[in-house]
């Protein structure tokens, strides 16, 4: 399976029905295809709208309808649009359930880098220091390794994109939820053992007696 | 007071080193042809507040291509790669706000507030050098009231008072800048008689907009 696809599958259990969720571009059309049947949730898009879904089909495209990429979306019956404001305040003021970002790195802290690396890469914050800030629960999403190097450190050597302690973390290869003891290694990804867990994470995980597989969503029919 | 002029003439106003706060995310509900033109007259050393700097060829990206920015106070400029050459070039200065933040220090100015205080940004790098607040026991950074010379703003409808209607996520930045900026010109995909659009749909009231870009000439 697809490491993308696995990840999607795995987070998709998280959000519950009635949930305001707020997702990273690219993950919101991978993880609504894996909801369970009967949960219904409405996806934000900061650029103002909740509601959002992916395009239905060719020729529904509008430039007036748009996700954080610029890229167009559809809206579903019930949707409602405002400005960035109030969208903002949706986020900070604690009316958004959940948001599932990417990450550059996570640390012992649960602390999240995920806006720029110095010297190389810098794309600028966007939504995401508000999100982690405000959001009910922050859900990283990523690959638990970048070219083979460990993405959860000890601690984060990127600048910060906030002090908030992430709720939980799903890569590739695990679940791991950070906790007042620290991070707390929660499930492993079919076929994959806690000592590689270990092997591949930089920081220091708590592994529990029983550490289940991955629970998946189904793949969509 | 006559509130349409030309597009030419709107642009004429805007003086070289101007500040312009465009509304606009990723080029959605940023006014095309106030950004042509920006580009065709050719005014330099702009300053640019706005959520991001869409692509090249794109909105603002049209602005950075020209070289016509010198500075911009953006939230993100991850999509194109033009400004980030210039960045990296030291050709333009980029200051990176939260984009709440970012929308929340336009609103501040807009509706006369003294600045925010906001949970965002707290213990990053986007505090340094700020003042922290305590309140009850929360720290907040305070972040103060950002406004411009210009708004340059996109509307789905205006009328000829000036009353702004705006559609789905092209609203985005527009209503906040709308508010904020010394002069408000308004660019509207069309124009209709003053009392077309209901008082529950205007989302930027008249007395808000200086000047309105009138229709292009010509029938059919």
């Amino acid at each position: 399976m697809d490491e993308k696809a696995l990840i999607a599958r795995r987070v998709a259990l998280e959000l519950k029905d009635g949930d305001l969720a707020n997702l990273g571009i690219g993950l919101p059309t991978l993880v609504a295809r894996h909801l369970p049947a009967g949960v219904r949730v409405f996806f934000q898009s900061e650029n103002g709208i909740i509601g959002m879904q992916p395009l239905p089909e060719e020729g529904f495209a509008w430039s007036d309808l748009t996700d954080a990429g610029g890229s167009p979306i559809g809206a579903v019956p019930g949707a409602a649009a405002f400005d960035s404001a109030l969208s903002f305040g949706l986020i900070r003021g604690g009316h958004l359930d959940v948001t599932v970002l990417g990450g550059l790195q996570v640390d012992e802290e649960g602390h999240l880098a995920n806006w720029m690396v110095p010297g190389k890469m810098v794309p600028g914050m966007g939504g995401a220091m508000d999100l982690v800030t405000g959001a009910k629960r922050v859900i990283v999403a990523m690959t638990h390794t970048a070219k083979g190097e460990p993405k959860i450190v000890k601690r984060c050597t990127l600048p910060l994109t906030a002090v908030r302690r992430v709720s939980l973390v799903v890569t590739d290869m695990a679940v791991i939820e950070p906790t007042d003891d620290g991070l707390v290694l929660r499930e492993v990804a079919p076929g994959i053992t806690p000592e590689r867990v270990l092997e591949a994470t930089e920081a220091s995980l708590i592994v529990p007696a029983e550490v289940p597989t991955m629970r998946l969503a189904t793949a969509p029919s | 007071m006559k509130k349409v002029i030309g597009l030419a003439a709107a642009v004429e106003m805007i003086p070289d080193g101007a500040a312009l706060m465009i509304g606009g995310f990723m080029g959605a509900g940023t006014p095309p042809r106030l950004i042509d033109e920006l580009v065709r007259q050719g005014r330099r050393n702009l300053t640019v507040i706005a959520n991001d700097t869409a692509r090249p060829g794109v909105g603002i990206g049209k602005l950075v291509t020209a070289k016509l920015v010198r500075r911009v106070i953006t939230s993100h400029i991850g999509t194109n790669p033009e400004t980030q050459r210039q960045m990296i070039a030291g050709d333009i200065e980029v200051e990176l706000v939260p984009q709440g933040t970012l929308a929340e220090r336009i609103r501040a100015a807009g509706f006369g507030l003294g600045g925010v205080l906001t949970p965002t940004g707290v213990g990053t790098t986007v505090a340094e050098g700020k003042q922290t607040v305590a309140v009850n026991g929360t720290v907040f950074l305070l972040e103060l009231p950002l406004t411009a010379d210009f708004a340059l703003i996109n509307a789905k409808r205006a009328d000829y008072y000036g009353n702004l209607e705006y559609s789905l996520t092209a609203r985005n930045f527009n209503p906040a800048m709308a508010m904020a900026a010394a002069t408000v010109i308004a660019e509207a995909e069309d124009i209709v008689p003053v009392g077309v659009i209901s008082p529950d749909a205007v989302g930027t009231p008249h007395v808000l907009v200086d000047h309105l870009i009138g229709k292009e000439r010509g029938h059919g």
